[in-house]
């Protein structure tokens, strides 16, 4: 279902928007946000060179370097009064970043989950359960607010006590599920565990998942844990831009559909920070132009993507952004290879005896890199013959995909860690040298 | 004729192998006869124990790797060449050992058991001469 009209508005109509948007929030942050005049300052532009969509490329860009420069609150443009809310970002790699609210944004923000849960098959019958923790992160609050607009009964478990979250599946008829796809799985597995079958004798039948990537290999793995006929969408969002949001899947699983009434995206060649052509691959930049409390100018995602205008077969018109590859942050240089833990995640969930979780540890040995990927043996065997078969059989498809060699650990079942937020998979140990 | 051995992965990790034995106590498993064979990352541990389907299910339910292995039971007397005497005529036949170890089962005799490639020719072929094959009964008393 098509929750606002503003999501099938032509080009010319979304761009009339955009501009007049752009024209005032430039303005605002000109006014109110020193940091940011002295970068335009420095770039010799001012709000009235801002006459075209395509003068955006005039603009600086803002990263989260400067977030942290500016921390606590440098970078917001409405005074503290005005806020209604205050977030910060996880601040695994530093200082949190922080974001505040005006009411008016929360109410952008509200809107935008709204339509992002309609997207992916939300609708006021449903009980929707949200497996994000509560507290400083976006996450769980922002999909919280936009799903109890549609009208859904919402049940805020948050994350920990899985086995009570399964107790609240079955006896509330939970049929929404709101998690990163690592807690879906394994709350999958405490399921089983207790003798239920997700698949048969639960009813979520939607799942709305965020904050971590949903490769296809994933999104296959949770059809086969929680039954084929469930809807698994991915969203989009981070907490400097607002949370999630941003973006998010329809139903045809095409790319994610972007609140272009509010965000605009560019892709730029992250090296040089040229805008690429529309339908390349680079860097997302995101442009907010609707918001009061935190309203960043080309911020800097780090997630490489491709944008795409065509309209969808959904009726919505807006652009669309490919499902990421990973971030950039995130990508791994192994022997001199660039490589995303995402790929090394498609080839152990394409091997059945094997569990789907997995750690991979980076060292450095006599100035060689040395990867070693930890997996779960599923398959019981009585040969050493057939394990390994199985470690040769992973180490040969991760060879075709990566063009590098990993030492491979069967573990137990049930021994590596599980993660109920965002999943931490790689413990890079390597010195520099 | 076959007796069910239970088979588990263990990682090489301190403590791994106390934590096998201690599943299989709570679940007042007896030990009737084991090996370890361990590579540099893992080994296998073959048991043979009282009650085996029971075993498997503590297992399993405590995180581990666990199957039902279907092995030989040999009876031997104490007496110099009945080993290679016995091994002698499935060897014959082509039929591969994969892994054999010994099994207490009184104290004139010795016992031991294997798995072959071929279980059930092997246990036919035997049959044919006069060793006695250890039944399931006794080991799961």
């Amino acid at each position: 279902m098509i929750w606002s009209k503003e999501e099938t508005l032509s080009r010319e109509e979304i761009e009339a928007i955009q501009l007049t948007r752009l024209q005032q929030t430039v303005r605002q942050v000109w006014e109110k946000v020193p940091p940011y005049r002295k970068k335009m300052e420095e770039a010799g532009v001012k709000p009235e060179n801002i006459k075209s969509l395509k003068d955006l490329s005039k603009l600086p860009f803002v990263t989260k370097q400067d977030m942290r420069d500016n921390y606590p609150f440098g970078l917001f443009a409405v005074e503290k009064e005005e806020l209604v809310r205050i977030h910060a970002s996880s601040g695994t790699t530093g200082k949190p970043t922080v974001v505040g609210y005006t009411r008016r944004d929360l109410q952008m923000w509200t809107e935008c989950v709204s339509r992002i849960a309609a997207m992916g098959g939300a609708t006021k019958k449903d009980v929707a359960q949200i497996c994000f923790g509560y507290g400083m992160f976006t996450g769980a609050l922002g999909l919280h607010y936009g799903l109890e607009n549609i009208g859904a009964a919402m049940v805020p478990s948050s994350t920990g006590n899985s086995e009570k979250q399964i107790m609240y599946m079955k006896d509330f008829g939970t049929t929404l599920l709101v998690a990163t796809p690592s807690y879906a799985l394994r709350l999958a597995e405490v399921a089983l565990s207790m003798g239920i079958d997700p698949a048969k004798d639960l009813q979520v039948k939607i799942g709305l998942v965020g904050s971590e990537l949903l490769t296809d290999a994933m999104r296959a793995e949770m059809h086969k844990l929680w039954g084929e006929d469930m809807l698994v969408t991915s969203n989009y969002g981070m907490s400097e831009l607002m949370g999630p949001g941003v973006s998010g899947e329809c139903q045809y699983l095409d790319g994610m559909h972007i609140n272009e009434d509010y965000f605009i995206p560019e892709i730029i060649d992250p090296k040089t920070g040229e805008v690429l052509p529309a339908g390349e691959k680079g860097e997302l930049v995101i442009t907010c132009i609707y918001k009061e409390g935190l309203p960043l100018i080309r911020y800097r995602t780090k997630d490489v993507t491709r944008l795409i205008y065509e309209p969808c077969k959904c009726g919505r018109t807006t652009c669309r952004m490919e499902n990421l590859d990973g971030r950039t942050d995130d990508m791994l240089k192994i022997r001199g290879v660039n490589v995303f833990p995402s790929q090394i995640e498609e080839v152990i969930l394409g091997i059945e005896e094997i569990g789907p979780h997995y750690e991979i540890i980076l060292t450095r040995e006599n100035h060689t890199d040395r990867m070693e990927i930890r997996v779960e043996l599923l398959k019981a065997t009585d040969t050493f013959k057939e394990l390994e078969a199985i470690e040769k059989k992973i180490k040969n498809k991760l060879r075709i995909v990566l063009g590098l060699d990993a030492k491979i650990s069967l573990e137990s079942p049930n021994t590596l860690q599980r993660f109920e937020g965002k999943a931490k998979r790689v413990q890079d140990l390597r010195k520099e040298i | 004729m076959y007796i069910k051995q239970l088979s588990v992965f263990i990682e090489n990790r301190e403590g791994r192998l106390q934590e096998v034995l201690d599943v299989l106590k709570k679940s007042d498993i007896n030990i009737v006869s084991l090996s370890l064979a361990d590579t540099s990352d893992y080994g296998l541990l073959r048991l043979l124990v009282t009650k085996p389907e029971e075993g498997k299910a503590a297992l399993l339910e405590n995180g581990f790797s666990a199957m039902l292995t279907d092995v030989l039971g040999i009876r031997l007397r104490h007496r110099v060449g009945q080993l290679q005497e016995l091994l002698e005529v499935i060897c014959k036949s082509h039929i591969n050992i994969e892994y054999m170890y010994a099994l207490s089962t009184g104290t004139d005799d010795a016992s031991i058991v294997i798995k072959t490639s071929d279980l059930e020719k092997a246990a036919a072929l035997l049959q044919e001469t006069d060793v006695e094959l250890v039944k399931a009964e006794e080991i799961q008393a």
